[in-house]
């Protein structure tokens, strides 16, 4: 199997190193009103003289710059990248372009709502829609990223909780889950307790039964959970739950399984929060933007963030008269921008086209599965949903890790899976295809796989020493944690 | 480091927890650190979280933090105490964990408060039956 | 919508066959059939290409035309001009398309601008370390209070009412259930935080004390008295920034020795899009770098000892520290920070000043204009930045109306916020205001 390569790389160096006195990016039009002494303008003692090592370039540079930054970089447009519970779908070009509709773009929060209908008509369509997906009642739109909607939802339910006498004081979380659920459940001032999987993989209804008691505020789960398998025991775990008086939070991280198959609201789930940069294909960036939604109850509604979209005889209006709501969690509305790819998204597919990307989804985690199985140990050998979890069992007598695996993989030009998550599986590589991807790229992912599979038996130093081919090596990540350097200073 | 059999890996006038602490006893002192296997379970040590002087910690009480690349353990104190004295190089060179665990990479010293805990702890010979059931040997 | 779909039906077939199951739907076996949709979900039938635009731009259009409209309007939201070349740059799909830098060896590109990004925010607010982005200013203004808390373990917080009224709303929110006490404090004539009154409720307890600067009545607290104030009292001085572009021009946070300073971002380069994705930042001193929030980008060597970066100092985050992470925040908002970086790069160290300045004489021309015009009054006479408070006759909806019909978008009403406020405007000019349009505004409200 061919390798990657490299076509021609330029180096590139901090843009501050490029930096000469007097050179200019971007020229401002003439100041057209008389200039006054500034220093007279501004209190005694808080004018700036200089912004000591701010860079000075020109635009030739700085488009250089950046144009080489991003030839070291790989995306979703490059290839595969099956990182699991992260759903790296393509991210359709007419998304990005639509989203930057001139109206849209210059809108400010604050300008009054009449000016505003386009805007609140397509969150308003968008909580619609993102209702019907869910089967749930109403949804915030507020948070900007799925951990941000994990807060959301536990302050939620402790509102709930709270109005109907006792806030409670636990949150039970799956062994598996993501390190964002007890975070979150933290921050809103729970007590986190874990929840064992049992030797199928999935939460242990009999343990659940056990740990729930008048105490616990809610179960957070995600279905399908971290190895992406099924809760099947899901109603009656919501039944176990609500009979004591708690609420089920889901993490919806992985309802790219679940499109037109399943709703969570169909399941005795009370709040889930959305990730619209996994599930409905808005672009990752790097790290961000996301958002995070939060679709609830209708005994949840009450509490929701304002304002939230409603239509009335004149329009749509921000609504804020929600006495019971548990307040902002962001300034201004929603991430905005991000909404209106997610909104494309679902206007391009449709019920069917939904119900299509589910299908697909599994089909090619399947695929994966059957595949890679027998190559790399698979703790939970039977059917999976849109991500499967394998284990570096198999490889650890040649002394191979994952971490070696994962860097191999880059060297035949793959974005490796997710690694060492969920922790209940030691050595864990968590692989989702995703629905967007050709027969194509899976079968040379496999390829790939089954070579590193030989590499590890035969010739287990080119894992250790990968990966070969790009930029740097790998890096003494020891050594940043120790002497952390984290900005450029002018020596 | 592991292939050092013997004296090195088990100092034979240390006591040991189960949690894989180790104390060394000077009268009414206990210097404490981690063992030779906790620090090779942990990997390259990059920062150690110590209490103050002055802080008074119960037996099995996490009195420090210490943290690799990629995890974070807790250190739990062999016996109830008052801290007296705190490693303050390990600021600096948090590697002496690893590459000296029972010498300069200790962490603090206590004032021993109830010395018959240490008759609850492991001599050198039980923690090393105990790391190889560990093992699975 | 098979474009996204690739897979052919054919291929789907062998690929079943490998698995070894008849049909997709054996493959959802495990969902149990009391919960399986069997019905098809309700939404609109699936649009085309030349379809989604069309019905998109025609949405779009049910907003005003903004770009016909003249905008007076700030308050934690900023037009200033947007190099269209940061546009051409962030939509590289390496950039876009790509994940958070876990791999940094294929990551570096990212990697090396949010080092620039951490370097950028500490120049400019003089901090010693700044993180790789947080979601917006409001969110990293409670960020910090909670970093604050875990510092010195303290739990009372004395907050200027001159924050931004969403801003302290967040912070409210997030602190509802930590047994925190939350102070707010006045401002005098001047619109400056009333000084002697934040002294009088410092006490032992207190963990932090915030102010904005700029604040959000567009005046410029007088850094040095908080923190006089402050000196040896063990509680920490959290700074939020109001236009960030103000650092420009005033002086940096740190030479009054904050130790934090938080702020949105979106006014370097970031389009206004009705209020997000926008971009918190956060800076601090390097001490108490163990117990900042969000990912921190460092500087290391590879094996051949070649520069490269990396994640660092990850055992604070969520996903090794669990319930003891210092924030629970995973995505931020990293693109964003991309085009701050893009943004200051091509503006530079004049340009930035130069937008300042503008911003600041456009602003005082507007606001000596204004305060000539009857039935008009300054409401604070504190120096301000590129905001001020105006307070009208008239009641400030119905200004507000009268000029909409002649395309100025004049003011904020501070009523909302403020009830003592009720009949005043908090009017914002920049560098993208001509005098042209200040001068129509001035003759509209002369009316």
């Amino acid at each position: 199997m061919k390798k990657a390569t490299c076509g021609m790389v330029r180096d590139e160096p901090l843009i501050f190193e490029r930096s000469k006195p007097g050179k200019r990016g971007f020229p401002l039009p003439e100041l057209d009103v008389s200039g006054r002494d500034v220093a007279e303008l501004l209190p005694k003692g808080y004018l700036r003289d200089d912004i000591a090592g701010f860079p000075e370039v020109s635009e030739v540079e700085v488009v250089r710059h950046f144009t080489r930054l991003s030839t070291w970089n790989y995306g979703v447009d490059t290839g595969l990248y099956p990182l699991g519970s992260c759903t790296m779908k393509y991210n359709p070009k007419v998304n990005e372009k639509v989203a930057r509709e001139e109206n849209f773009l210059l809108s400010h929060p604050y300008q009054p709502e009449e000016l505003s209908q386009g805007n609140l008509e397509l969150m308003y369509q968008l909580e619609r829609f993102l209702n019907e997906i869910t089967g749930m009642d109403r949804t915030t739109l507020q948070p900007a990223a799925g951990a941000h909607g994990e807060l959301t939802g536990m302050l939620l339910i402790r509102a709930y909780l709270t109005s109907k006498g006792n806030p409670r004081k636990k949150v039970l979380i799956p062994d598996s889950a993501h390190g964002t659920n007890p975070a979150s459940a933290s921050i809103v001032g729970y007590q986190v307790v874990k929840v064992k999987s049992d030797e199928r993989g999935c939460v242990d209804s009999a343990e659940l039964d056990r740990l729930v008691d008048e105490d616990v505020a809610a179960l957070m789960i995600t279905n399908p959970n971290t190895l992406g398998l099924f809760e099947e025991e899901i109603v009656k775990i919501a039944d176990i739950v609500h009979r004591k008086g708690a609420l089920l939070y889901m993490d919806g991280a992985n309802l790219n399984a679940l499109l037109g198959k399943a709703r969570p609201g169909d399941m005795g789930v009370d709040a889930i929060h959305l990730n619209l940069h996994k599930t409905f294909s808005t672009p990752h960036g790097g790290g961000g933007p996301g958002s995070g939604p939060v679709a609830v109850k209708e005994h949840l509604a009450p509490f929701l963030p304002v304002p939230l979209v409603e239509k009335g005889a004149n329009g749509y209006y921000l609504n804020y008269d929600l006495p019971q709501s548990i307040g902002k969690v962001r300034t201004f509305y929603a991430n905005f921008g991000v909404l209106i790819k997610a909104y494309a998204y679902i206007l391009t597919m449709g019920a069917v086209g939904l119900e299509k990307v589910a299908e697909r989804a599994v089909v090619a985690a399947n695929y994966l599965r059957v595949k890679l199985r027998g190559v790399y140990h698979l703790p939970y050998d039977r059917i999976c949903m849109h991500e499967v979890v394998f284990s570096d069992k198999n490889q650890e007598q040649y002394g191979v890790k994952t971490l070696d695996i994962a860097k191999r993989l880059l060297d035949y030009g793959f974005h490796p899976p997710t690694i060492y998550f969920p922790l209940i599986v030691p050595g864990a590589l968590m692989i989702e295809p995703t629905d967007t991807e050709t027969k194509e790229e899976l079968d040379s992912f496999i390829e790939a796989m089954k070579e590193i599979a030989r590499e590890a038996k035969e010739k287990p130093e080119l894992l250790h020493s990968a990966p070969h081919i790009t930029k740097v090596s790998r890096l003494d990540e020891v050594g940043a944690a120790r002497n952390p350097i984290l900005r450029w200073k002018k020596r | 480091m592991m292939n050092d059999g013997g004296e090195k890996m088990y100092p034979k006038d240390y006591l040991y927890t189960k949690d894989h602490e180790w104390v060394k006893v000077d009268g009414d002192i206990g210097t404490v650190g981690i063992t030779d296997y906790a620090q090779h379970e942990l990997g390259d040590v990059v920062y150690v979280e110590l209490p103050n002087v002055g802080d008074k910690f119960r037996a099995g009480e996490s009195f420090a933090t210490v943290e690799s690349v990629k995890a974070v353990s807790e250190v739990y104190a062999p016996v109830s105490g008052e801290v007296v004295e705190v490693n303050e190089t390990l600021a600096d060179h948090p590697e002496k964990v690893n590459e000296d665990p029972y010498g300069e990479g200790w962490f603090v010293k206590l004032k021993i408060e109830v010395k018959e805990e240490l008759d609850d702890l492991f001599d050198a010979a039980r923690y090393e039956a105990y790391i190889k059931e560990e093992k699975g040997e | 919508m098979r474009r996204y779909l690739p897979l052919t039906e054919e291929e789907i077939r062998e690929m079943l066959t490998e698995i070894g199951v008849k049909d997709i739907d054996d493959l959802f076996a495990p969902i149990p059939e009391e919960v399986r949709l069997r019905s098809k979900l309700s939404l609109p039938s699936p649009l085309t290409e030349p379809e989604l635009i069309r019905h998109i731009k025609r949405l779009a259009q049910k907003n005003a035309p903004l770009a016909d409209y003249s905008f007076f309007i700030g308050g934690g939201a900023y037009r200033h001009f947007i190099p269209v070349a940061i546009d051409q740059l962030i939509s590289r799909s390496e950039f876009y398309t790509a994940y958070t830098p876990y791999q940094p060896e294929i990551s570096q590109g990212t990697l090396q601008a949010i080092f620039e990004y951490q370097t950028l925010i500490c120049q400019l607010t003089g901090m010693e370390v700044a993180n790789a982005s947080m979601y917006e200013g409001g969110t990293a203004l409670a960020e910090a209070i909670l970093m604050a808390r875990r510092i010195n373990k303290r739990s009372r917080v004395i907050i200027s009412e001159a924050v931004h009224p969403e801003y302290r709303q967040v912070v409210a929110t997030y602190l509802q259930h930590l047994g925190a006490e939350l102070i707010e404090i006045p401002v005098d004539e001047t619109g400056k935080t009333d000084y002697d009154k934040l002294a009088s409720e410092l006490n032992d307890d207190t963990s932090s004390v915030v102010v904005q600067y700029p604040n959000f009545f567009g005046v410029v607290e007088e850094l040095a008295q908080v923190q006089s104030t402050l000196k040896e009292r063990g509680a920490l001085f959290i700074v939020a920034i109001g236009d960030p572009v103000s650092l420009g021009i005033l002086k940096p946070p740190s030479d009054f020795g904050a130790d934090i300073v938080v702020g949105e971002g979106q006014g370097f380069g970031l389009p206004l899009s009705y209020g997000g994705p926008y971009l918190g930042f956060m800076a601090t001193k390097e001490k108490y770098v163990r117990q900042m929030p969000g990912r921190l980008v460092g500087e290391t060597v590879d094996k051949e000892g070649n520069v490269g970066y990396v994640l660092t100092l990850s055992t604070r985050e969520q996903h090794i520290r669990r319930e003891r992470a210092t924030s629970n925040i995973c995505t931020n908002e990293s693109l964003c920070a991309l085009s701050a970086v893009i943004y200051l790069s091509l503006l530079g160290k004049e340009g930035i000043r130069e937008v300042a300045i503008q911003s600041l004489l456009k602003s005082a021309y507007a606001k000596e204009a204004i305060s000539r015009v009857s039935g008009f009054k300054l409401r604070f006479s504190g120096a301000t930045f590129n905001e001020f408070v105006v307070e009208s006759e008239d009641e400030p909806g119905e200004v507000r109306k009268r000029l909409l019909r002649e395309k100025i978008l004049f003011g904020i009403p501070l009523g909302r916020f403020y009830p003592k406020l009720s009949k005043a405007l908090l009017v914002t000019v920049t560098e993208v205001n001509t005098r042209e349009e200040i001068d129509r505004l001035v003759k509209a409200l002369e009316g």
